[in-house]
Formats: C-alpha cells, sequence, structure tokens
C-alpha cells in the first residue's frame, strides 16, 4: 500500500431497508459527502451488509483505486468486522476503514427527518475528515491457555464442565455449597415429563467426580481473577470442611458415631425442614463424596471440648482434620463460564402472603423437598404441625411481573406450580383439593402446553386472580383454624375467600445478593435487573462484553432446564472453539510511545491499570509492553509532550473528527 | 440548526463498553431523544483528553457531553476515575474562560441504561439551549480582529515592542 498516494475515499451510505432510508434522506447525505476533500466516490445502497454490497465495496477499490473506505449504516459493534473483511478483500489493509453509526445512533432515536439528516451529514464529514489519517495495522494475536475454569456447579456448570471434560479439555470446576448439583438437585420432579430429578441429574454429578480431566473443588469461591482472555490468573479460596477429601471415602461412620446422636440442627439442602449432625453429607449422592463439618455447631471446633467419637470411627484413615485451615489456589485458566444460578425470592418481602407468620405457608423449594421421597418426611406431605393437607392452594408470580418485588416473569413457575400441583395430588388423599391462582398461564415449551391440558383433566382447580392476602381471621365456621385466601376471581368477576390448610407460594427467580460483586471480579455488566449482561441478547447469548469469559444458565436470566443445558453447551462450544483456535485475535488498539518526543518524565508509568509500561532508566524513556496494553488510551491522553500514542485513536485521528462533527451546520 | 433556529451543537464522547452501547441500546429499544449530540466513540472515558474538549469548544460546540462506566466498572479498571480528575479539573477551569459549568458534563451510564442515554442527552440539550450559544470560533475571531487593529494603531516599531512586552 502506497501511502504517499492522494487520498481516495470511497463513502457508502446502507438504506439498510427503510431503518435509515425511513429517517435519514440517504440520497442528501451522499451527495453532501461526494463534494468533501480526498471523496473519490459516493454512493447509497439498499443493503450494505449483503454480498453485492460488499462486493460493490470490493470491485469500487479496484475500478475506482480508492485506499480508503468509509461506511454509514448500523453500529460497528454490529458490523465494523464484516466491512473491513470487505476492505481487506478489496486489497486494502482492513484498517483502512471507518464506520459511521447512524442507525442505532441517528435514524432509530430521532423524529425530525431533517434533523436525523444533518446529524448523518455531520457523522459522515467526521468519519471522512479522520480516515484520512488511518495507518495499515495488523490485528493482535493473544494465545489461548487450554484450560477452562467453569464457575457453579449446577446443572449448567455441570454439562458445561463435562462438554468439555469429554473434549478433552482440562477443566476446574469451582461450588461454592459443600456438593454439586444445584437447585437441581433438590427438586423431586421434572416438569413436563416427570423425569426424576435425581435419577437424570446424580449420573452426570458422579461423571463429574470421576472425569480425569475435570478437577472438582466444592465448598470453595474464587477469590481472585487477574490476567485477560487467553491468561487468566484466579485465584480459589477452598474453604476448610475440616476433612480431608483426598482421604474421605464417604463411608460415613463418623456421622453416626458423632456424639449428637440424633440430627439436631436445620439441614439446609432440605430447606431446613429436616435435621442434620454437625458432621454431616448434604444428600445420599452428594458430589464429591465427602463428608464435612459445621464450625458452628461441632463442639470441638466451637468449645475446644468433645470426646471426638467421629476421629475415632475414622480411625485409621485419619481423614478429619480439626486444624484445617483455609486453602488459596492459583490457577491458569484461557476462558471462564460463569455458571453461577440464581436465587429464589425471599417470600419474606410479601408480608400479605405471610410467610414465616402461619408455618402452614411454604415456598415452593420446601414443598418440592416434602414431596420427594428422600425428602425429610419420605415424601409424604404432612404440615409442620403433622395434619395431612386437605385443601392446598398455590400462588403463583410471587415475587414476579410485581411492580413492587420484581417486573420480570421468572418464567419457570407455572410450570413449576402444575408439576407441584400434579404431585401434591398424587401424594395426598384423592380428596384432596388443590387450587392454583394465576394471572396468566404461560406455558410455551415442548409438551407444556399439554401438561397444562393434562392438569385440567386431573381436577385441579385454577383461579385466575392475584391473591390479596393470606389470613387466619376466620369470618365463618368453615374457615376456622384454616387459612384464607382472599383473592378476585377475574374470571368470574367477584371477590372469593377460600379456606386452605396449605399455601404454596410460588417464588420467581431473582439474581445473586452477590451478583455484583461477581460481575465486577469478572469484569463484567449486569442488567437493570441484576442478571448478568450477554454480548448480544439475540446473536451472542452466552458470550460477554469481556472477551473469553461466557455466561449459562439462570445468571443470565430465569430460564427452564433444557434452556440452562442447551445454554451450557453452547458456552462450552464457545470457549472450545477459542481453544481449538489456539488464539484469539484482538484490535491493534494498543498504545506505544514515541521515544524521540518521550521526556521522560514517568507521568505514564502509575497511570497503567495493567503496569505494561515501565522506564528504562538508561534510555530515560518510558516504554510500553504490547501484550500487557489492553488499549483504553489513559496514558495517551495523560502524556504531557503526546509521545503516547494509541493506534486507532491517534490524536490527530480524534481531532480531525471533532472537527467534523462540528463542520456541518 | 433545524428550520433557521438555534439549537446547541454537542460533542460527546462515549466509551466502548459501557455509554457507547447504552446508546447503541437506546437505539435498538427505539427511545427518542434530541438529534443535537454527536457521538464520537473512545474505548476509554480515560482516552478523553482535556485538549479534546477544549478543542471541541474552540470549534464550535456548545456543550461536551463524556459518558464512561460506572464507578468501579470500568472495564480498564480505573480509565474513568482519570477521566474524573480531569473533568474536575477542567469545571474549575472553564467558567473562568467564559465557559459555563452546564456545558461540560460527565455521566457514569452502564451498558445497560438506554434510558440514561436518552435522560443525559435530553438535559443537556436543554440546559445548553438554555444557555444559549457558545460561539467560540466567533470570538476568535473577535479577538483578532481586535488585535489587529490595535496593531494597525502602533506605527513605529518601537511601539509595537513595547506593546508586545507587557
Amino acid at each position: 500500500m502506497d501511502n504517499n498516494n492522494e487520498i481516495r475515499i470511497g463513502f457508502y451510505i446502507c438504506h439498510c431497508g427503510s431503518n435509515i432510508a425511513g429517517m435519514v434522506d440517504v440520497a442528501d447525505v451522499a451527495q453532501y459527502v461526494e463534494k468533501l476533500p480526498g471523496v473519490a466516490l459516493s454512493r447509497h445502497y439498499k443493503y450494505m451488509c449483503s454480498d453485492p454490497g460488499q462486493e460493490l465495496i470490493q470491485q469500487d477499490i479496484k475500478d475506482h483505486k480508492l485506499n480508503r473506505v468509509v461506511v454509514a449504516s448500523c453500529s460497528p459493534l454490529l458490523h465494523e468486522h464484516t466491512f473491513r473483511q470487505a476492505t481487506e478483500k478489496g486489497g486494502l489493509n482492513p484498517f483502512f476503514f471507518h464506520m459511521v453509526n447512524i442507525r442505532e445512533h441517528d435514524s432509530w432515536v430521532h423524529t425530525d427527518r431533517q434533523a436525523a439528516t444533518e446529524k448523518a451529514k455531520a457523522l459522515a464529514s467526521a468519519a471522512i475528515q479522520r480516515v484520512a489519517y488511518h495507518k495499515p495495522l495488523e490485528m493482535k494475536k493473544v494465545p489461548i491457555h487450554p484450560d477452562v475454569l467453569v464457575v457453579g456447579g449446577g446443572i449448567a456448570g455441570i454439562h458445561a464442565a463435562l462438554t468439555l471434560a469429554n473434549a478433552g479439555k482440562k477443566v476446574y470446576l469451582v461450588e461454592r455449597d459443600p456438593t454439586i448439583g444445584g437447585h437441581m438437585a433438590r427438586f423431586d420432579k421434572t416438569f413436563p415429563t416427570l423425569d426424576c430429578a435425581a435419577c437424570i441429574l446424580t449420573p452426570k454429578m458422579s461423571a463429574v467426580g470421576s472425569n480425569p480431566n475435570i478437577t472438582l473443588w466444592s465448598y470453595s469461591e474464587v477469590a481472585e481473577v487477574k490476567g485477560y482472555v487467553g491468561n487468566y490468573k484466579v485465584t480459589v479460596r477452598r474453604k476448610p470442611r475440616y476433612v480431608h477429601e483426598d482421604l474421605c471415602v464417604g463411608c460415613q461412620e463418623c456421622i453416626k458415631a458423632c456424639v449428637y446422636k440424633e440430627p439436631k440442627f436445620p439441614d439446609e439442602f432440605n430447606e431446613g425442614l429436616g435435621k442434620r449432625k454437625p458432621i454431616y453429607i448434604p444428600f445420599p449422592q452428594a458430589t464429591p463424596q465427602v463428608v464435612l463439618i459445621d464450625p458452628e455447631t461441632c463442639l470441638q471446633l466451637k468449645l475446644g471440648k468433645c470426646k471426638q467419637t467421629c476421629v475415632a470411627a475414622c480411625a485409621d484413615r485419619q481423614a478429619i482434620d480439626f486444624h484445617q485451615k483455609e486453602e488459596l489456589k492459583q490457577i491458569d485458566v484461557g476462558t471462564i463460564i460463569l455458571a453461577t444460578g440464581f436465587k429464589t425470592f425471599d417470600a419474606k418481602r410479601l408480608a400479605a402472603y405471610g410467610y414465616g407468620v402461619h408455618q402452614n405457608v411454604y415456598t415452593a423449594l420446601e414443598v418440592e423437598r416434602l414431596v420427594n421421597a428422600s425428602g425429610p418426611t419420605g415424601g409424604e406431605v404432612v404440615l409442620r404441625d403433622g395434619q395431612k393437607p386437605k385443601a392446598i392452594g398455590i400462588i403463583h408470580c410471587v415475587g414476579s411481573r410485581d411492580e413492587k418485588t420484581n417486573r420480570w416473569c421468572s418464567r419457570v413457575c407455572c410450570m413449576y406450580s402444575l408439576k407441584l400441583a400434579h404431585l401434591l395430588k398424587e401424594h395426598s388423599d384423592p380428596a384432596t383439593e388443590i387450587y392454583n391462582f394465576y394471572i396468566d398461564m404461560r406455558t410455551p415449551g415442548k409438551g407444556y402446553d399439554e401438561f397444562y391440558d393434562k392438569l385440567l383433566d386431573e381436577g385441579v382447580h385454577f383461579i385466575r386472580g392475584r391473591v390479596g392476602e393470606v389470613t387466619d381471621w376466620a369470618f365463618t365456621p368453615e374457615e376456622e383454624g384454616k387459612l384464607v385466601m382472599r383473592v378476585e376471581d377475574t374470571l368470574a368477576g367477584y371477590v372469593r375467600r377460600i379456606p386452605v390448610d396449605m399455601v404454596v407460594l410460588a417464588t420467581g427467580l431473582e439474581p445473586h445478593t452477590d451478583a455484583q460483586a461477581v460481575r465486577r471480579m469478572f469484569n463484567m455488566s449486569c442488567g437493570s435487573e441484576g442478571f448478568f449482561l450477554e454480548r448480544h441478547p439475540k446473536l451472542a447469548p452466552v458470550s460477554t462484553f469481556t472477551d473469553g469469559v461466557f455466561i449459562a444458565g439462570c445468571c443470565q436470566g430465569p430460564k427452564d432446564i433444557p434452556d440452562t443445558v442447551a445454554q451450557a453447551g453452547a458456552a462450552a462450544a464457545e470457549a472450545m472453539a477459542l481453544i481449538d483456535k489456539k488464539y484469539i485475535e484482538q484490535e491493534p488498539n494498543t498504545a506505544f510511545v514515541d521515544e524521540t518526543d518521550c521526556s521522560g518524565c514517568k507521568s505514564c508509568v502509575p497511570l497503567c491499570p495493567y503496569s505494561a509500561i515501565s522506564f528504562v532508566e538508561d534510555k530515560k524513556k518510558a516504554v510500553i509492553n504490547e501484550a500487557l496494553c489492553k488499549g483504553c488510551g489513559t496514558c495517551v491522553a495523560a502524556c504531557p509532550s503526546g509521545s503516547i500514542h494509541q493506534n486507532l485513536f491517534e490524536d490527530e485521528e480524534i481531532f480531525k473528527e471533532i472537527e467534523g462533527v462540528l463542520a456541518y451546520d | 440548526m433545524t428550520n433557521g433556529e438555534w439549537t446547541p451543537r454537542i460533542v460527546a464522547f462515549f466509551c466502548n463498553w459501557c455509554t457507547y452501547t447504552a446508546a447503541d441500546l437506546a437505539g435498538v429499544s427505539r427511545l427518542k431523544y434530541a438529534a443535537n449530540v454527536r457521538i464520537i466513540r473512545v474505548m476509554c472515558s480515560g482516552r478523553v483528553d482535556p485538549q479534546f474538549i477544549l478543542e471541541a469548544f474552540a470549534k464550535g460546540a456548545d456543550g461536551v457531553l463524556i459518558g464512561g462506566c460506572h464507578p468501579n466498572d470500568c472495564h480498564y479498571s480505573e480509565g474513568n476515575y482519570k477521566m474524573l480528575r480531569r473533568f474536575q479539573l477542567l469545571r474549575r477551569m472553564l467558567p473562568e474562560m467564559g465557559i459555563e459549568n452546564d456545558r461540560l458534563r460527565l455521566e457514569w451510564i452502564s451498558a445497560a441504561e438506554g434510558e440514561k442515554v436518552k435522560w443525559a442527552i435530553n438535559d443537556m440539550v436543554e440546559k445548553v439551549q438554555a444557555l444559549g450559544s457558545l460561539g467560540m470560533p466567533g470570538r476568535f475571531q473577535d479577538w483578532d480582529q481586535e488585535m489587529k487593529s490595535l496593531e494597525q494603531k502602533m506605527t513605529t516599531p518601537e511601539e509595537k515592542e513595547v506593546a508586545y512586552a507587557h
């Protein structure tokens, strides 16, 4: 490419169907640009991103000896790559191209055609002035470390880890709880097929436990993340279980031997409905099959005084260690998949439903444990007072679709409420009445609406209306000793009082309480509701704005198990695409020092968040390590002598852009 | 200058990761806002050199809007803090030059806050509209003219030397 030639710019403005042309007079803009200095050719075209549109650029470069290309169309975040490629295919360096955003930033946000057209002209003129200063550059290649970190051991993390491990990739799976399995492990059945959740999940869990490519760190959390795509340095905090994982064989003799003869403490896995001992295993199929000791309740750890019968039972395996300390592990990975899941809505926030006040008000997750054969009641539906309910009311949308709490639809509650209605019917006396109180029934999904139809035939009552209150204030003798649900039946058109023995709250899905902290650690964004933000809602649903970090499952937004598994597979495939390519191409927008101008003042050195700038003592000059530079440009803006330059964002380029946007009035 | 009536011209510097993406989101969501702002993309608000801001005013901008990631959320850890420092310095300096504080604005707008882009732009346009045209290029011309006429009044080289010495 001969740089000394006169500048010959080709300008193209896209109609984008009517998306742009509907609000911007594209012919007028093209005409205006044609007269600007350096412009050799100016066209408007229906779809620049189409093949003929791209070929037009390539042909024009050859026919009209263009050496710069400007396209005014959509956001560069969408099609900059497309047009750079077209420019390259036409025989130019791809960075002799600049893009003007006149759709997202212009035609879509304005209502005055004249003002929108003028804005397009100003933006186009800026690009024309700027592009003349573009220099030929090359994409930066960053090698990818082949190992992957998966954070979160629910069904999303498990599926992603197994997919990668089966392809021969080394995976670190970090789970906060003592066992993997997540929420799914607590469910009894899954809708709409009524597969037993444990039967389909536990084989995958043990596959994780036995896969040689997976390093499973349960009861651990990510403490720190440093580095960038291809080279993340992650510190994992391994909390003490007071049991050596490699020595424990999961025989559970120690649990039997504990000085507490009977389980006494609320069992987290069973939502506090059951009891456990200080030394315990969360549930029979827990992975890893390793017991742990709760320091809050263990006599030895709390008081330092105990007969230590567990240690005696463990005998010469010597797995129990009361002196175990928190451990920090450093790992190098190239890509990260976040599958940190969700938290269920805290039903106490809606006081009118009396959760925590009336003992027979349950959350859906508690009922999952109640109907589960391995749950605290062995699958029998009995209330906290030991009675069997004769009437049960299920309230949909608790903490969903509600301006007072969360506005979003949690997507799974309608279906799991139907499932619970079915299971409760199955597990109780046939005469038990079950009521579903819903706003709208949302059953989109394979086999979902058919499941709803099935429930309608099973004699479950459906009442359309949001329940106003759950109260124990009886008006009639029949209501005495019952929970009365006050609801406006919006189909029948009157307010009803329905006495029941048990109320089930279909609590919605929320981001984790520490989702913001996690997102900061991984340098990502959250949407306004607090779920992790994907790079593009349709076209990059598992990518994030941080290269090499992918998201899967409910941390991205509420979704059911099939969608979660699909996303986990997609995230694994995205990670694999990077690993197998062995490198990632990055924008060459790094900064460099022009040594002739550098005065050696060292202003830039402390500014760099990546410590990419060092000071060479014998030359008295600053030097930027290109491999460490991420291209923010902070040092460039701060250099008093103007000796630091940033590729793609050179001072002259931006000054010309400023001049350009202000040139038109 | 729509329909001959004066409206402000505002130059915006938006960071690639948060505010620029938020402006894209505002577009995709078809939010409607004033057409007075011309957005220039930079990778980080930390790249915004105070000279860019001064240059924009000098070349005829009536206002300059800078958009960056929220504190603690910068894609590059802390570029937005560097911008904040420069912003505070400029806020002290600009009024001395006859540029009112409302003409320079810094907003933290995350990638999810399309609504905030709309609000910030509309609010700023309204405030700058109330202040009226800044007209720096015109003022420069006037000053140049003034200097020239002063120069013409001085005839001898000695006079000129004395004048420039002050």
